[in-house]
């Protein structure tokens, strides 16, 4: 182990962790093993991997700290030459002083019953020892503020956390964390649910920090774009292992891990469309961990050799390595130049629009939220709405569907005008456009088996008898690519990718023309992902569907969509073909430069 | 109560809530809102009250005399209570009655209701506050002590002795308490508590103890549950999570980060216990004989007193609609405002 | 684990508990000896046999006499079966009225939920045990009346609590894509709803039980509800307590008798509250953001 993880540099690094080790308490079960990792001072490193990859676990126990039910089994945390993992140190000295940590959601991590000013003073009273000689705290709070570009200093002291917007909460959170001018700091994923520009100015913000204070930072996260942007190394878990570990570049434009050359080949990328290429099948939960590697049953590469224990790290390069026994072999293959491109040719030609929405205000209770939206759904492509969360995308696809009801405006389907109450519709109207939610742990009833669910659009909307039914439940998981096993099975024993396609199959079975996609990947893995993608458009050309997606992921929206829809506060900024090509609005312009792109840190 | 409880206490906030919440000087507007809301209750309750004693089937009036009726006595009784005339007539007469102070003369011994009253409501709010204070008290202090203790030898014991006690009807408590202290094992207290007429309860302290104690005793489990269940929500909230990450103390972390973001279900489940208490005292008085209304209820129903019932009712019914409304309130003023992440 | 028959599989956890399966022992004996007691009592529980308030032994019988020399053995093994039956009736009268009160509420909405709970909220104004009492002061002391007067009071409660676990589930995705297909609101109810509160209405049925035990105890303790010379467990506590230093066993025996049924009983229904956690929940909640309370991040 020791010659791969020896630094090149001369410098000695910040922050050394030496095969850590956290188990479920009470148990051999471990949730990680084996993680070596190094970080000097002023350096991002990035820490990818999906769920259930063990990496909040890690960057938790950065600080010493772990989530209930879990115990720090073995190994070393080395800051700065001292190991805080001993039992003699003062962890809560160190944390927030030394060791910051900044939360992934700061709604939930700022206490809503104190002020903020209240939550940045208390780290000072904490921790006396590195505190700014007196009245120097409230200087260092203003200086803090300024540094993450909070101007109005005393308005934001004043306020209570839900009357910040999200991105000036995170805001407050880096400021927190870089007050008493820690070592090193700890990110999880700080970025998610921000929008796209707010999220460029925060990592920007991040690196110049991180630069300026010559701070280590450990970055977690999944999305490898984001990473990409502002990690300078980069480590990828899978199943609570280290497996790869390198430069940014060279780990991302000559994987030397199957699974991570798998993960970009599933991602979108704003600049190409191509075809996404999935990974079957999941991680292995803790205590059901294969003997050989465990990416071994999910991997295309796999040798007999494989099952014989984990593999050793393989170096690659300066700096680089990968636990695998073909890595030699796979860093030298393309990664994403031989993705083919999107081929859109199989789809059919229609001509008159199929939905047509006109001058649609909709409201929520009082407040309105969309505006005079005008929209042409094509018959037989793909139409993709876009917008931040807020922008009334949502909105737009649930009075689509009818199941939102307070708008004024013309809605008509194949020239039928559609009534704003969904009970005033026709059983026909309803069947021929059908709806999948976004969040597929929670739109299918979890006292239902999966053939119940996939039957009940069939009884309500149909006439068509028992056996009959059956045979079309059974096709309509094939479709789906399920197997008929299972029919008898209850949503709660499939994974988030199974369960979509079973939500996928119980909107196919009733031969809709039209399915309005919400967001329907937001809440699953990114390998996953791509191959619910790569379903909906086999779809589209097998069947004819016409498709509204409606996404805030540009880069899906490349990968997928012929026509695309941007809104902003309610309207329509910008629609046509080739919006992501040429965009005319400075809105969809910014949009696109704030797009983090794997292409452009790929370049070693 | 139990887990059960902390699991369902949600359904303890009203739907109305929401909408009061908004706009300029939102306390005031709540206060408004919510008293305006009480009226009407207890309008709505005082109807179900006439329902259930003058309409329903069966003439009250033979009710009242039983077998000593004859003609003559249904008759007499029958005008002294206006059942000749029409239900909505002999509603309007009773409120309009109670609107003015005047609740009727008590069928058992012809006084006034009001004024055999008046000294029993004092001694049974001296028995509910003095019981509430003291159970919140109580239990509140374990309930801290077992949440930042978790799963540890005081935690479960607490837990399980409290669990047990949750389900003890009142009177096996009392007669438990009396058993103890009072007849059987010692002789320390008083097994019957009187408070001669005209003394205050707060003068007769021997005479309060046991049945503080009791009430005390019955409401400590469901509030010791409330806190504990509250705190280690809290204690397991990201932000509780945030604070030891900023490195702050314990005690910091529990009482300035925790405390106030569970206050809002605690105070609701006292409010709740104090409505409950106002059904508990019927049984504890009795047992003790201590001269409160809801001995004198247990009395008035044994005689068929029908205004006496009604009015004791209705107070009691006040107590509940006032103490809503307080609850509310005060849970409403201290559930810090969320951003709901969107 | 399979969601077939939830509330078979939730029982079965909370029996492998000790809390679970010493609560339901216990509750379950007193039940039994309640149910088959009358057939195994040695006297007639109404019949004079002994002395008044006769010591245990000699010719007393195992627990002595009675306020009245009845033997109060055969009044204990006789006195339960009306009890239970009755709180057994409120009950279920009351946990079905709620149940139906508090789904329709929570689904319909809007006007209709403003009405059933501002009703609700009228009815809960009166303490369970006073309702009761109004209800007897004038209809007389019946006991189907005092079933009525239970059962009556606990729907608000139950309504309150079914209502906030509805409103959580209907707000949730599969209700709406239920919706979508137009199907009747009854069927969206029995059929989506709900099946994904059951758990709650366990612990509810858990726990109306005990409360009905303890609020018709304390009726025949007060003495309403119960037909003299009938042996009744509350009855007898309050019959008995002059005679507390000669004979305490006809009081602690009843009094014991009730206070390990409602205990027994109260921790079965602990136990299926625990048990149930995280049934009705989705196992993940993987919303815009990945799955972190798992703590396997």
């Amino acid at each position: 182990m020791t010659d791969v993880h020896a630094p090149a540099a001369s410098v000695a690094p910040l922050l050394t962790v030496d095969s850590l080790r956290i188990v479920v308490t009470g148990t051999r079960n471990d949730v990680v093993d084996e993680v070596s990792f190094t970080v000097r001072a002023g350096e991002v490193m990035g820490l990818v991997g999906e769920s259930g990859s063990g990496k909040t676990t890690v960057a938790l126990a950065l600080m010493g700290h772990t989530r209930r039910g879990l115990t720090i089994d073995a190994g070393k945390v080395l800051l700065a030459g001292d190991d805080i993992l001993v039992a003699k140190t003062d962890l809560r000295e160190l944390r927030g002083a030394s060791v910051s940590y900044v939360a992934q959601d700061p709604v939930s991590a700022l206490n809503p019953a104190l002020k903020v000013g209240t939550q940045l003073r208390e780290i000072f009273d904490a921790h006396p020892d590195v505190r700014p000689p007196e009245g120097g705290v409230d200087g260092r709070i203003a200086e803090v503020l300024t540094d993450v570009r909070l101007d109005s200093v005393d308005a934001v002291l004043q306020s209570y956390p839900h009357q910040l917007s999200g991105g000036q909460q995170q805001r407050v959170m880096l400021g927190m964390a870089f007050a008493c001018r820690p070592k090193l700091i700890v990110l999880d994923e700080p970025t998610t649910g921000l929008d796209v520009t707010t999220q460029r100015h925060i990592l920007e913000t991040i690196r110049t920090l991180c630069g300026r204070y010559q701070v280590g930072a450990v970055y977690v996260s999944h999305d490898l774009a984001v990473v990409a942007d502002i990690a300078s190394s980069i480590g990828i878990m899978y199943a609570g292992r280290l497996i790869e570990y390198g430069p940014v570049g060279a780990a991302f434009s000559a994987p030397a891990h199957p699974y991570t050359r798998g993960l970009l080949r599933a991602i979108p990328d704003p600049t190409r469309a191509h075809v996404l290429e999935g990974m079957e099948g999941q991680p292995p939960r803790p205590g059901s961990r294969p003997n050989g590697c465990f990416f071994a049953p999910r991997c295309q590469f796999t040798q007999a050799s494989c099952q014989e224990g984990f593999p050793l790290p393989v170096a690659i390069g300066s700096g680089h390595w990968a636990r695998c026994r073909r890595a030699e072999e796979i860093t030298l293959l393309p990664s994403l130049g031989e993705l083919p491109e999107r081929d859109h040719s199989g789809k059919r030609e229609g001509i008159a629009a199929l939905l047509e929405v006109k001058d649609l205000d909709a409201q929520y209770g009082e407040k309105p939220v969309l505006h005079d939206v005008s929209v042409d759904v094509r018959p037989h492509r793909c139409l993709a709405v876009v917008g931040e969360s807020g922008a009334g995308k949502t909105t737009f696809a649930r009075c689509l569907v009818g199941l939102h009801s307070r708008w004024t405006g013309e809605m008509a389907f194949e020239g039928e005008q559609l009534s704003s109450d969904r009970r005033k519709r026709s059983r026909e109207q309803i069947r021929r456009m059908q709806y999948i939610f976004q969040n597929p742990y929670t739109s299918l009833n979890p006292r239902k088996t999966v053939g119940q669910l996939i039957d009940q659009p069939l009884r309500e909307l149909t006439e068509i008898g028992g056996t009959e039914r059956r045979q079309r439940v059974v096709a309509a998981l094939e479709e789906a690519a399920l197997s008929a096993s299972y029919a008898t099975r209850y949503p709660d024993q499939l994974s988030g990718g199974e369960r979509q396609r079973v939500a996928i199959a119980r909107a196919l079975v009733v031969e809709p023309e039209l399915l309005i996609c919400d967001e329907v990947t937001s809440a699953l893995d990114v390998s996953v992902q791509a191959a619910i993608v790569e379903l909906l458009h086999r779809l589209q050309v097998t069947r004819g569907l016409t498709l509204v997606l409606i996404t805030h992921n540009l880069a899906l929206v490349r990968s997928i969509a012929d026509d695309v829809v941007i809104l902003r506060d309610g309207r329509v900024v910008e629609h046509g073909q080739t919006v992501l090509d040429n965009p005319q609005s400075e809105y969809a312009v910014q949009l696109l430069a704030d797009v983090p792109s794997l292409s452009l840190a790929a370049r070693p | 109560m139990s887990t059960a409880t902390e699991l369902q206490a949600g359904g303890n906030a009203p739907w109305w809530l929401s909408r009061a919440r908004s706009g300029n000087h939102p306390i005031a507007r709540l206060i408004a809102v919510r008293l305006a809301l009480g009226v009407v209750t207890l309008f709505a309750v005082t109807i179900v009250i006439f329902l259930a004693t003058q309409a329903l089937p069966g003439n009250a009036a033979y009710a009242v005399l039983g077998h000593s009726a004859t003609p003559q006595r249904l008759a007499a009784l029958e005008a002294q209570l206006h059942l000749n005339r029409s239900l909505v007539s002999q509603y309007g007469s009773w409120i309009g009655g109670v609107l003015h102070g005047n609740f009727g003369t008590s069928l058992a011994n012809g006084e006034k209701v009001s004024t055999l009253i008046g000294p029993r409501i004092v001694n049974s709010a001296a028995l509910v506050i003095a019981a509430g204070v003291i159970g919140t008290l109580v239990a509140g202090i374990l309930g801290l002590i077992a949440a930042a203790r978790r799963d540890t030898w005081f935690d479960h014991i607490t837990s399980v002795v409290l669990l047990t006690i949750t389900a003890l009807p009142e009177f096996v408590v009392a007669i438990a308490l009396i058993i103890l202290f009072s007849v059987v094992v010692l002789h320390l207290l008083p097994a019957t508590s009187t408070i001669p007429p005209g003394s205050h309860p707060w003068n007769n302290i021997e005479a309060l103890i046991l049945p503080v104690a009791t009430l005390a005793i019955v409401i400590t489990p469901y509030i010791f549950r409330m806190v504990r269940g509250a705190m280690i929500e809290a204690l397991e909230s990201d932000y509780v999570e945030m604070a030891k990450l900023k490195g702050l103390k314990r005690w910091r972390v529990m009482l300035v980060h925790a405390l106030p973001n569970s206050l809002p279900p605690i105070i609701q489940v006292v409010g709740l216990n104090l409505l409950y208490l106002a059904g508990g005292i019927v049984v504890v008085e009795y047992v003790f004989n201590y001269p409160g209304i809801g001995a004198a209820l247990v009395d008035a129903v044994d005689n068929r007193d029908i205004p006496m019932i009604q009015f004791i009712v209705l107070i009691l019914a006040a107590f509940y609609v006032l103490v809503n409304i307080v609850t509310d309130v005060i849970a409403l003023m201290a559930t810090p405002r969320r951003r709901v992440a969107r | 684990m399979s969601s077939r028959r939830e509330w078979l599989v939730i029982l079965k956890r909370a029996v492998r508990t000790p809390r679970g399966a010493i609560g339901l022992t216990v509750a379950g004996l007193v039940v039994l000896l309640a149910i088959v007691g009358p057939w195994l009592a040695p006297h007639n529980p109404t019949l004079t046999v002994t002395e008044t308030f006769g010591t245990p032994g000699g010719g007393n019988g195992l627990l002595g006499g009675d306020v009245l020399g009845r033997d109060v053995f055969s009044r204990v093994l006789a006195g339960g079966r009306t009890l239970l039956g009755m709180a057994a009736a409120a009950t279920v009268l009351g946990v079905g009225l709620g149940v139906m009160l508090g789904v329709t509420a929570a689904y319909l909405g809007k006007w209709r939920d403003g009405l059933i709970m501002r009703v609700v909220d009228v009815f809960l104004a009166f303490p369970q045990i006073v309702f009761a009492l109004l209800l007897v002061s004038v209809a007389g002391s019946h006991a189907w009346l005092v079933i009525l007067a239970v059962g009556i009071s606990h729907a608000p409660q139950v309504a309150r609590v079914v209502r906030a676990a509805a409103l959580d589930v209907c707000e949730r995705d599969f209700v709406k894509a239920v919706e979508l297909y137009d199907t009747p609101s009854f069927r969206v109810m029995a059929g989506e709803v709900l099946p994904n509160i059951l758990s709650v209405v366990m612990v509810e049925l858990g726990l109306r039980f005990t409360y009905s035990i303890l609020i018709i105890a304390g009726m025949a303790f007060l003495g309403f509800g119960v037909t003299p010379p009938a042996p009744n467990w509350g009855l007898m506590i309050n019959e008995n307590r002059i005679g507390l230093v000669v004979n305490p066993w006809a009081v602690i025996v009843p009094a014991g008798l009730i206070a390990v049924l409602t205990v027994g009983l109260n921790t079965f229904t602990d136990a299926v509250a625990r048990a149930s956690l995280g049934v009705d929940r989705p196992a993940e909640e993987a919303a815009l953001i990945t799955p972190v309370q798992l703590g396997l991040e």
